[in-house]
């Protein structure tokens, strides 16, 4: 039967995404960049909703909400997944909305007002079966892929805004969409890059190879050099994990020192993220904020006799606290820390931040 | 002075001339005092000077030690400084056999070139028991007095030395010290006798200005560190290492937090000698620096010099854990013997540094390494610096033998020590 067979093939390909998240993830910088697995999340997600048996807007919710809880749990620490789950359940509040032809008000709690009088908001239950909902929520689906697929490209075409001739731009580890950034910047302007190597990794020395070969001056150094070089650095470009809903940053292990050293010497910091990478989490002081890999990366198991008695650390995320940052760059445009909350509320609905 | 005395009389003009040749040869005079005053500026930090390089190529050549050349794409920063590579080590330059220089010096050079003794005190020590044994085997040349020949003797293997490696703050010192002790012996004195005394002097030397410093420095250092205290120390200090194998002797109740940096992880070292005394220690690389400095009541930190306007030069990496340390509230502590003080002043870690082989940058990774060909591409530099100066307002206490002093005083201590010689 052809229904059974879409179902098996639904929930084959729902495994393996979830094997590959588990696998992909492990810390020795992601296999995937986050842009691919935000693009897969959202083509799950519309394949789901296209072959699911669902006949009302909660149904559908409902089990892109079991579907999410599973593909977080494999991977804790890829947010993007949980972001995009976000974003389908927002995608499918606002076709609801439409299509029961209220007007496109911004249900959420704009006033003390509204929250006072209008109690019976949240009886909202998504019980109401409409006929085209299906493929309009499909349609929303593929738009926020056109999306994502030109997040990079947004970004980079920022580039001649930022960077003028003869900067020294420092930035850490490897990231997909700096790299984007300089590159278009290069095509037009002359600057030098001083990339931190970012160790154990080292995923600095690939940013560097790929920057060089796209002739831009690149200079590797080693973290301990930091603060060292910083003094002579006009701008810093960074790439994060996650931007946290304070607008603060997960960022990979080294970020905080060198925004501590920008602060120092009073050197803007700029950090480039897509839009898919905000999450509504906010940070927390225990460990569960923190994801370690091997041990073994930074003291290597020839060190044999020390080993059974010495304490080793790889932690792979820095929290950077947004006083630190001067500036997001997402494809949206440039935005200060202390507007990310807003942007939050419109890319998520409240009362779907805990899936 | 010139502008002064032509206001006054414009319109002799005879008068008008010798006032400007007066003013001319004042400020002639002024400028030679100026030179004799201020130190003439080190050549190891104006290689981007063809004079400078083709004064230094001479004097080598006449005292017949081989010129080092510079290795790799130079990042245009620091043009000013040499960068060697550790596969071409000076002595594959020189002729067999070598009359010119002692084979303990050579051995010396190498040692130093290729990283084998590294660390201020220990190539201080390495030096003068190098010294030492040059002048057991010294003979003084007829017609010649040994206060004099002795120190021309040493100027070549100061020379070649510098071209293995720059020499280091303790180590000039050391080498002051010893020139002045040789240039005192009176010329009445015996060879035999002044050789003796010449040695007596070293060993005296080390023992006072190293030894009995570590001492005294523990001492002092003991009394801050308390129970329950979690200790974090940076790459490979000798007297930091010193402090904590005693302090746990005394039984105080302690751990320690080793951080380390990559290329040189000098860290492992530091693990290896804490972990054998039975000192309970975690290893981190810099970049977790953020994640485990909550964890940590003091920082004890090393210093290759201590510049005399305050900022302490150590090694590359220093003034990060002193910033990040001040940013988390911990207390910074750094230990430093007096004969490390340097009348030097520095600002940043660009004017004077050393750059180390550029090679060391390079890692392999999962069978495949990044940065292999890195010659081969014109726009990539990399860049291995050695040394860094952190800020005195990072530091919260220097601990010397004299004393605990603030960053600050050092010049006081200069002062003083030149008083008392």
């Amino acid at each position: 039967m052809p229904g059974a067979d879409k179902e098996a093939d639904l929930t084959e390909r729902i495994e393996a995404f979830l094997a590959d998240l588990k696998r992909g993830g492990c810390g020795t910088g992601p296999i995937r960049g986050s842009g691919e697995t935000a693009r897969e999340t959202t083509a799950l997600l519309r394949k789901v909703t296209a072959q699911a048996r669902w006949s009302s807007a909660g149904d559908l919710m409902e089990i892109i909400r079991k579907e999410g809880r599973r593909m977080t749990a494999a991977q804790p620490s890829e947010t993007t997944v949980g972001n995009m789950v976000l974003r389908v359940l927002k995608i499918i509040r606002e076709e609801y909305a439409r299509s029961r032809g209220s007007s496109e008000e911004t249900d959420q709690q704009e006033s003390l007002h509204k929250l006072l009088t209008s109690g019976g908001l949240s009886d909202e239950n998504f019980r109401q079966h409409y006929v085209h909902l299906k493929a309009n929520v499909i349609e929303a689906i593929n738009e926020l892929l056109t999306e994502l697929e030109g997040t990079t490209d947004n970004i980079a075409m920022q580039a001649l805004e930022h960077i003028h001739s003869n900067e020294v731009i420092m930035t850490v580890g490897r990231s997909r969409t700096v790299e984007a950034f300089l590159k278009d910047a290069a095509r037009k302007r002359k600057f030098h890059v001083i990339v931190a190597e970012c160790a154990p990794f080292c995923q600095g020395h690939e940013m560097a190879t790929n920057l060089s070969k796209a002739s831009i001056e690149t200079t590797v150094i080693a973290d301990a050099a930091i603060f060292a070089v910083m003094s002579r650095v006009n701008k810093v470009i960074i790439g994060t994990q996650t931007v946290l809903a304070n607008g603060g940053l997960r960022a990979v292990n080294g970020t905080h020192t060198v925004a501590l050293a920008a602060r120092h010497h009073s050197t803007p910091l700029i950090v480039c993220a897509p839009m898919f990478k905000l999450s509504p989490q906010f940070p927390n002081e225990e460990d569960t904020f923190h994801k370690f890999v091997s041990p073994h990366e930074v003291l290597p198991f020839t060190e044999g006799e020390i080993l059974s008695k010495v304490n080793v650390h790889c932690p792979v995320f820095d929290y950077v606290p947004p006083e630190l940052i001067t500036l997001f760059i997402s494809n949206i445009g440039g935005n200060a820390p202390s507007y990310i909350y807003r942007l939050m509320s419109e890319l998520y609905h409240p009362e779907d931040h805990d899936l | 002075g010139t502008s002064v005395v032509v206001y006054m009389v414009p319109q002799y003009s005879s008068i008008h001339i010798a006032a400007v040749v007066v003013s001319m040869f004042s400020t002639i005079i002024c400028g030679f005092l100026f030179l004799l005053v201020v130190k003439r500026l080190p050549e190891h930090v104006q290689v981007d000077d063809p004079a400078v390089v083709k004064r230094l190529a001479k004097k080598l050549e006449r005292q017949q030690i081989p010129l080092r050349s510079d290795y790799g794409y130079k990042v245009s920063l620091f043009s000013h400084l040499h960068q060697y590579s550790r596969k071409a080590p000076l002595t594959q330059l020189l002729s067999i056999p070598s009359t010119v220089i002692h084979p303990s010096i050579v051995r010396l050079g190498l040692q130093y070139s290729q990283g084998i003794v590294a660390g201020s005190n220990a190539r201080s020590v390495a030096l003068l028991h190098a010294f030492k044994q040059v002048i057991r085997d010294y003979t003084t040349p007829p017609n010649e007095e040994l206060s004099r020949d002795l120190v021309n003797k040493l100027k070549p293997y100061i020379s070649f030395l510098n071209q293995c490696r720059p020499l280091s703050a303790s180590m000039g010192n050391a080498i002051k010290y010893i020139k002045k002790e040789i240039s005192n012996i009176p010329s009445q004195c015996k060879e035999e006798e002044a050789k003796t005394k010449l040695l007596t002097c070293i060993d005296r030397y080390i023992e006072e200005k190293i030894v009995l410093a570590a001492k005294a420095i523990s001492k002092y250092a003991i009394e801050k560190i308390s129970d329950g205290d979690v200790i974090l120390v940076y790459g490979y200090s000798s007297l930091v290492n010193n402090i904590l194998c005693e302090a746990f002797e005394k039984s105080r109740k302690f751990r320690v937090i080793v951080v380390d940096s990559r290329p040189r992880l000098e860290g492992r070292e530091a693990l290896r000698r804490l972990v054998q005394r039975g000192i309970s220690c975690t290893y981190v690389l810099i970049s977790a620096l953020s994640y485990i400095l909550p964890e940590v009541s003091k920082v004890f930190l090393g210093a290759h010099a201590l510049l005399a306007n305050g900022y302490v030069m150590s090694r590359v990496g220093t003034s990060q854990i002193a910033l990040v340390a001040r940013t988390y509230n911990v207390p910074v502590l750094v230990c430093c013997e007096t004969y490390k003080f340097c009348e030097r002043v520095q600002t940043d870690s660009f004017v004077s540094n050393e750059l180390d082989d550029p090679d060391d940058l390079m890692v392999t990774r999962k069978g495949k390494t990044q940065l292999e060909n890195w010659q081969d591409v014109s726009s990539l530099g990399l860049l291995n610096l050695v040394y860094d100066v952190t800020p005195p307002d990072f530091v919260d206490l220097v601990i010397t033998d004299l004393g605990m002093i603030p960053c600050t005083s050092v010049p006081v201590v200069l002062r003083v020590k030149n008083l008392d010689q």
